[in-house]
């Protein structure tokens, strides 16, 4: 019994491992081909122009509906972050999946010096207002 | 022992010095011009300007740790660095530039008339006059740069906030509107008097329209004519996959440079300059391929280079210090690019461009390199990482050439010795 229930253990230890490792190579594809041009590789973004992702407060925070909104809706707001203002518009991305936005937050919360929680499918789901 | 402290003190100072002299403030210049390092950490030092005396005045984009967002720097012991230094001006922009005792600066939406005294210090500094209040502002080319002719007149830069005028900015899939309304009160280059106070959009006249961000213009004496570096236009490749890929973006569309008469139009947002065609093209947004060409009715460039290394400041050399290849030529400062990654960056370095009578006359060179703080040769991959980005050029009046770096916050001196 002890041994079975070891293997169904080890069983869904792997599945959930691959599935999470399966995110960030998805949530990877989505950085480079949508963000990375603002973003840039090392997620440093441009001083004064697009915001940085590695270090950002807000992105490794509790916030999440914040970050699901500015990736379906994209971002331009006169507001310091991490005390500093950028001159770009962030692209909206309205044909994202809710799994394609989970997937690259929790790419982006999870790359770089960043450590943060999954973004789950159900979270992305939970914020309604489309805009 | 103290004194033993005292000796080394000094002998790590002069060590310092003399490397600054040496290495040229890190900077990699044609054979027989030397830098040094006449300012740093002063803050985000965008447009420049110096008087006849040879007191150097920066415009920082946000105020500095002082508050202080215009900042004055005197070499009073002429030793190539300065050691004078305070500010005034809480507002943060991009523009400056001096006339006489007229020292006229910017925010993202006004223009400023400060009064300097026979020492060319401030006079005014808490009550300048507002010669033109009310221009555009959003979150996107919001800098306004400006520059004067013979005639007191002034010309001010008004960025379309928008990339390519699609009817939502940088969304994919999104068209480019017709007309383009932002052409009405941005995306241009707007004309006022230099002396009337309180002028509005109806009291100046678009100049020329149809670029999307200049930041760096001069006035030309020779040809007696405005000279504008227009930003093209980003991401060719994020919102058009199927007709332009990474290397293409990277290389498209030109970063341009303008003699503007009254009047002119330079094509944005319809078309880009493809520097491998040679040509105008109609942009994606507006049913273009790559390949179809438009604005029959649009310039041409007067001189076109490698695409996004943004281009933040230009100068025509009148000095008699630098040899006479110099002489009249445009002096570019290119801020660096971001829009090429994933490939590598582009750009950070100064580039000159020989001039005869008012037009072009030879290749354009890179003249000073080396502010990306990388070994030579190296690419710029992570922007954040880079140490000075050049912005802003002015000339002292002993001919010596001045670039601003809004990164680190330093002003570097050229100068030339026989
Ligand atoms: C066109 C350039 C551009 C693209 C493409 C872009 N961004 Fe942004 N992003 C920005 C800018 C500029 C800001 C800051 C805007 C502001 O402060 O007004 C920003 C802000 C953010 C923020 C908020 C950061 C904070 O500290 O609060 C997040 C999160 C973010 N972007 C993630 C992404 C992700 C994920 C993608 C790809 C799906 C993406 N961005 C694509 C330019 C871009």
């Amino acid at each position: 019994m002890a041994k079975q229930l070891t293997i169904l253990f080890s069983t869904l230890l792997f599945f959930t491992i691959s599935a999470n490792a399966q995110d960030v190579v998805k949530g990877k594809k989505i950085y480079e081909t949508r963000c990375l041009a603002c973003h840039q590789a090392d997620g440093g973004g441009v001083p004064n122009m697009n915001a940085p992702l590695d270090g950002s407060s807000n992105l490794v925070g509790n916030n999440i509906a914040r970050l699901v909104k500015i990736i379906r809706g994209g971002y331009s707001e006169k507001i310091a972050l991490d005390g500093y203002y950028y001159n770009n518009v962030m692209t909206a991305n309205p044909d994202l999946k809710d799994e394609d936005i989970a997937n690259v937050l929790s790419y982006v919360r999870n790359s770089w010096s960043n450590k943060a929680s999954k973004v789950t499918v159900a979270q992305v789901q939970a914020v309604k207002n489309k805009k | 022992m103290k004194n033993l402290k005292t000796i080394i003190f000094f002998a790590v100072v002069i060590l310092a010095l003399n490397l600054n002299a040496q290495n040229n403030a890190g900077l990699k210049l044609p054979e027989g011009f030397k830098a040094t390092l006449f300012a740093d950490t002063i803050g985000s030092a965008r447009h420049i300007a110096i008087t006849k005396s040879g007191v150097v005045f920066a415009k920082l984009m946000y105020p500095n740790k002082a508050g202080k967002s215009i900042i004055r720097l005197e070499d009073v012991n002429k030793d190539g660095i300065a050691d004078k230094i305070n500010g005034w001006a809480n507002y943060g922009g991009t523009g400056i530039i001096i006339k006489g005792k007229d020292l006229y600066a910017t925010s993202d939406n006004d223009v400023y008339l400060y009064q300097l005294n026979d020492k060319d210090e401030v006079v005014n500094p808490l009550s300048p006059k507002t010669i033109v209040k009310g221009l555009i502002a959003k979150n996107q080319h919001a800098s306004k740069s400006i520059t004067l002719d013979g005639d007191n007149n002034v010309y001010v830069n008004i960025g379309a906030y928008s990339n390519a005028c699609q009817e939502k900015d940088r969304t994919p899939g999104s068209k480019g509107m017709m007309p383009c309304p932002i052409l009405d009160s941005a995306g241009g280059i707007w004309k006022f008097s230099g002396t009337k106070e309180n002028q509005v959009y109806g009291d100046g006249k678009r100049y020329a329209t149809g670029l999307r961000n200049v930041v760096g213009l001069d006035w030309n004496t020779q040809s007696n004519s405005l000279f504008v570096m227009q930003h093209g236009r980003d991401q060719l490749n994020s919102f058009y996959p199927t007709l332009y890929n990474d290397a293409q973006n990277a290389e498209l569309p030109a970063e341009t440079m303008y003699e503007l008469h009254e009047g002119d139009n330079a094509g944005w947002p319809y078309v880009y300059f493809d520097p491998y065609q040679k040509k105008k093209i109609l942009a994606p947004e507006y049913g273009g391929d790559g390949k179809k060409e438009g604005g029959e009715n649009a310039l041409n460039p007067t001189v076109f280079f490698p695409a996004h290394m943004a281009p933040n400041g230009l100068l025509f050399y009148t000095g008699d210090q630098f040899p006479a290849k110099y002489k009249n030529g445009a002096f570019i400062a290119f801020h660096g690019s971001w829009n090429r990654a994933p490939l590598p960056q582009e750009g950070y370095f100064v580039a000159f461009v020989p001039f005869k009578d008012g037009k072009p006359n030879g290749e354009w060179e890179i003249f000073a390199n080396g502010f990306s703080g990388l070994a030579e040769g190296e690419k710029v991959t992570n922007v954040r990482k880079v140490k000075s980005r050049p912005c802003g050029l002015a000339q002292g009046p002993d001919g010596s050439l001045y670039v601003s770096d809004d990164a680190r916050g330093s002003i570097f001196k050229i100068s030339y010795a026989k």
